[in-house]
């Protein structure tokens, strides 16, 4: 079985479980993706299969990515193309069609997206800090204050700071496969996957 | 097909067709499904709609009534296959979306005129 699929994240719903409980869940459209490469173990170390997702014009297509392309004898122009890591490369060939089906409804699967950028943030959003009141003449309020002990006279590596935040790879796992729709390329996970709607996500089996 | 599009055509199988129009200030009757030992009823809580949240599939009613002197507030997804039917009893002429102002009243100031 497959390991995961690729998919762009397409905004957050409810639906209604079984018992009647509202579930909140991410709608993502996953797949379908093509094979453009095995890498297997004598020739390149690891075993993994290169697949490419979602659709580009050819007018940004590149010649190399053409010719990669061309080799695999795949149709569309594929925008990602990224590997997955399996144990075994057999029955996977050049070209094949992997669809969000590889995912059965109940699965335990972690996403994998970019984080919204949140530009230069302060110390209260980057890393929780507490701040200082708003009021009753504190004339500071949301500033990092001290940044460490006056014993060695210097600031610690890695002290946290208010600086760039977001647009970070962030894994979320733990969530749960609510239902898949192998006819519309759907898969509703439920609770909420990182990054921005239209933006693309990694759906991997969980590991854990 | 746009990401709303999508995004509806998920939650349009759950959705229920033929809920009354409920609006703030009305009193209405909820066919709540209880499980007991097994078993299934139907229980029927009633009570004056004091807000109604928006938002497609995730459509709520928030109904309270007096409960032996207590107020009790109950919030019901429209949509939920929990909720048997609703039932509008009485219609109520209010001036505001939201009547949270009813949970400092009692008794005849808490009354709402009927609407025609």
């Amino acid at each position: 079985m497959f390991p995961g699929i690729l998919g762009t994240k397409i905004g957050m719903t409810h639906v209604f479980d079984g018992e009647g409980r509202m579930v909140p869940v991410t709608v993502i459209q996953a797949g379908p993706m093509y094979v453009t490469q095995i890498k297997t173990l004598e020739k390149d170390g690891y075993n993994a299969i290169q697949v490419g997702f979602g659709e580009m014009s050819d007018k940004n297509l590149t010649w190399p990515k053409y010719g990669h392309l061309k080799k695999a004898g795949v149709k569309s122009n594929l925008r990602h193309l990224r590997e997955f890591r399996v144990d075994s490369v057999d029955g996977f060939s050049l070209g094949q069609e992997i669809k969000v089906d590889v995912f059965e409804a109940g699965e335990a699967v972690d996403a994998i997206g970019i984080s919204k950028g949140r530009g230069f943030a302060g110390g209260v959003k980057r890393h929780h800090f507490r701040g200082q009141h708003m009021t009753h003449g504190y004339m500071t309020h949301r500033r990092p204050l001290s940044s460490g002990a006056t014993g060695p006279q210097r600031v610690f590596k890695g002290t946290r700071k208010p600086g760039h935040m977001g647009t970070d790879q962030v894994t979320q796992s733990g969530l749960k496969v609510v239902s898949v729709d192998s006819e519309r390329n759907l898969v509703l996970l439920s609770g909420s996957v990182p990054g921005a709607n239209g933006a693309l996500v990694t759906v991997n089996r969980s590991k854990r | 097909m746009s990401k709303q599009a999508i995004l509806d055509s998920v939650a349009q199988p759950f959705l229920k067709t033929g809920v009354p129009e409920i609006r703030p200030g009305d009193t209405v009757k909820a066919h709540v499904k209880v499980r007991e030992g097994g078993k299934e009823r139907i229980q029927i809580f009633e009570g004056t709609v004091i807000a109604v949240r928006h938002g497609g599939i995730a459509k709520n009613v928030t109904l309270r009534k007096l409960s032996s002197q207590i107020g009790v507030e109950r919030t019901f997804p429209i949509h939920s296959p929990n909720v048997d039917k609703f039932e509008v009893v009485r219609r109520g002429k209010v001036r505001r979306a939201k009547l949270y102002y009813l949970r400092d009243k009692i008794g005849k100031a808490a009354r709402i005129a009927e609407r025609r």
